[in-house]
């Protein structure tokens, strides 16, 4: 089935006649089963207008019910994505995918907060986005790189998680559907969420995560695998070398009060069974060598 | 971003945070009229770095005379002061912190940060006051206290007023630590705080709470809303480099390597130093050149990286998806050769026109070294950048 997303999913674009969005929105449009899949866009000073003919409303609401979309992605600017996310969350989207950069903390806070009982499911922000390959690409990554297959990826980097699959694909293995969390401290689905989605989806036979330095959720998701996970996991910490203190690029990837360090992640996946590598070009032959 | 205790005491003080009154200076003359007018017959007077740890490594010091605060100014100004936070290089002081001096009864520790687990902003509290906190935290975790604060209805009375009993804070003060707590907790809140941290918090012997230090750090994503709090970056305390990178919207930060590395995305640039390491090698610089990256912004990344006199060796590591790779190619060339490479380059690409890209870098003429994957661009990396310490011995 692959996860969250498939060929039968409609997305729309909010922020779609930005540049980023209108660039992303054509790629995704390309790809695949795009044509089909890429059904609105939403700007709410351009409503009736279209976007190479994908038709653009003003609100959420207005797009999820001319069209059926029930996905949307976001590449509003950060001042004002949060806010996207809440309209997406109040129209009662089933996934919100926020590719944006730079939101607030302060503001996702509240975002999150907002959330707790909905039915919305977010990725991101700060995320490459989603593929199921050759069905659909919801996000910025390059899709020819991907084969449909039966591998799961989770991942908080983008080019990284590029690294890892063009790994995989070096020894022959497609992938069910891969995921990028993305790089903020305070984000939508995390590494356990996304396992646990993968754990049950009968297309997936083993699953490659992707982590990085900053907070616990690999280990909270270690954990959930020890005692849960019925499929094989291969693991990957990036920043053994960042010094603390200091953010790597991403606000989700520093070392505060000496947690989050990539050797306690390593350690602790390791206690739970999970086969990792110190070696990020190993990422690929590390999985297959677990394949049952 | 982060600022000095000057600074963030200030800005406490806007929301209702008692402090000791203190005025901040530049020069020992203006220490001595600052303790002059402050009167009274004690002082503290107090290096302004952003790193933490300055009482142990001698920048905190007491004075009981204008003469006391005269010897103190004159020994803390322009000293380089090595704490656990500044690194071994430590930090020269520019600014002094000349403040009244407060009669402790009792000291506590609280402090505010984003909780990213529980996604909500954390009040912690703890009896262990002026203390290193990690250190508590480590050997005597039942010892700090915490709350989940509602980001809807912040900080509710029985909740402020249940922590402050649990780290000993006597009745007769309850309702003073309760008008500081709150007051910390919207100046976090409102100015879009990543850390506020109040170590020591102090019960007066007359019964007062006041905050004896205070730290503060912002969330760089917020700071285009908060043009008050950029106003006050000391670029002295910063990185020149680090500076100069921000510039050119390049991510970059200083290690002690002597291998420079370039690559695109914070995850693959953070996988690229670990591999160095793992090979035997040591990574000069973190350096994500972004999504975007044009062929000014790489030579302005070449420019960075040569900066560093350590520097042995350069690793370029990029994954072409949305940026392709003839376009990184040619920026690599036209940096390289404006610049004067003077140490050996090594080059991986992979993804969006990579066959094209590795033609332009052959066809460039430059001596550089190209890597078909990761390993094998940090093998070649290791072994040029010791290959170049043989030569000068």
């Amino acid at each position: 089935m692959s996860i969250l997303i498939n060929q039968h999913s409609r997305v729309m674009t909010q922020g779609i006649t930005g540049k980023t969005g209108q660039f992303h929105t054509r790629m995704c449009r390309d790809y695949a089963n795009g044509k089909n899949c890429f059904v609105a866009g939403v700007n709410p000073r351009k409503p009736g207008e279209n976007f190479e003919g994908i038709p653009v409303y003003g609100t959420v609401q207005e797009a999820k019910q001319e069209t059926g979309a029930t996905v949307s992605v976001i590449y509003v600017p950060p001042p004002f994505a949060a806010a996207a996310i809440d309209e997406a969350v109040e129209a009662e989207l089933d996934l919100v995918i926020c590719i944006t950069e730079g939101i607030p903390v302060r503001d996702m806070l509240r975002t999150r907060y907002n959330m707790q009982g909905r039915k919305t499911r977010l990725i991101g922000p700060n995320c490459p986005g989603i593929i199921t390959p050759d069905e659909i690409k919801i996000g910025i990554m390059p899709g020819y790189i991907h084969k449909k297959g039966r591998i799961g990826v989770i991942s908080r980097s983008g080019t990284l998680t590029y690294e890892a699959v063009a790994q995989l694909m070096e020894q022959g293995l497609g992938q069910s559907t891969c995921i990028g969390i993305g790089g903020d401290p305070v984000n939508g689905i995390k590494h356990l969420d996304a396992m646990k989605l993968f754990n049950d989806d009968d297309e997936t036979d083993a699953v490659l995560m992707v982590g990085e330095i900053g907070g616990s959720d690999e280990e909270d998701c270690a954990r959930w695998i020890k005692a849960n996970m019925k499929k094989p996991v291969a693991g990957f910490i990036a920043g053994v070398t960042a010094p603390p203190g200091k953010r790597m690029g991403h606000a989700g990837a520093i070392i505060s009060g000496g947690q989050g360090t990539a050797q306690e992640k390593l350690a602790v996946m390791e206690e739970c069974g999970i086969r990792v590598t110190h070696n990020p070009a190993e990422m690929g032959s590390l999985l297959k060598s677990v394949l049952r | 971003m982060k600022i000095h205790e000057y600074q963030a005491k200030e800005i406490l003080r806007k929301y209702g945070v008692a402090t000791p009154n203190s005025i901040a200076c530049f020069t020992v003359d203006e220490a001595v009229a600052a303790a002059e007018k402050l009167g009274g017959s004690l002082w503290a007077v107090k290096a302004q770095i952003y790193a933490g740890g300055r009482g142990k490594g001698g920048g905190v010091k007491v004075a009981k005379t204008i003469e006391e605060v005269r010897q103190h100014a004159a020994a803390i100004l322009n000293m380089t002061l090595v704490t656990h936070q500044t690194g071994p290089h430590g930090q020269t002081v520019h600014r002094l912190l000349i403040e009244q001096g407060i009669d402790i009864s009792k000291e506590f520790y609280v402090g505010l940060v984003v909780d990213r687990s529980n996604q909500r902003v954390c009040l912690m509290a703890s009896s262990e006051g002026g203390m290193d906190i990690e250190q508590v935290a480590a050997s005597t975790p039942e010892k700090i206290h915490k709350v989940l604060i509602d980001p809807m209805t912040g900080l509710a009375d029985p909740e402020v007023d249940d922590i402050s009993r649990k780290i000993g804070i006597t009745d007769s003060c309850i309702i003073e630590a309760r008008e500081l707590l709150k007051a910390l907790y919207r100046a976090f809140d409102e100015t879009d705080a990543s850390l506020a941290e109040i170590n020591p918090l102090t019960m007066t012997g007359d019964g007062h709470i006041i905050a004896l230090d205070a730290k503060m750090s912002f969330d760089d994503n917020a700071l285009f809303r908060h043009p008050e709090i950029v106003a006050l970056r000391d670029l002295e305390e910063e990185d020149p480099e680090e500076i100069e990178a921000a510039k050119h919207d390049l991510s970059y930060i200083s290690l002690d390597g002597n291998i420079g590395c370039l690559v695109n995305g914070a995850g693959l640039a953070m996988a690229t130093m670990d591999i160095i390491k793992l090979f035997g090698g040591n990574p000069a610089n973190f350096l994500d050149v972004g999504g975007g990256a044009t062929a000014e912004k790489v030579t302005e990344a070449f420019k960075l990286m040569l900066h560093n006199p350590n520097l042995e060796a350069i690793l370029i590591n990029i994954f072409g998806g949305i940026m392709k790779c003839d376009v990184i190619a040619e920026g690599v060339v036209m940096a390289a050769k404006q610049v004067k490479l003077n140490v050996p380059l090594i080059v991986r690409l992979e993804g969006t026109n990579v066959k094209l890209g590795k033609k332009i870098l052959a066809e460039s003429g430059l001596p550089i070294i190209s890597a078909d994957n990761m390993a094998d661009a940090a093998k070649k990396a290791v072994a040029a950048a010791s290959g170049s310490k043989v030569d000068e011995e």
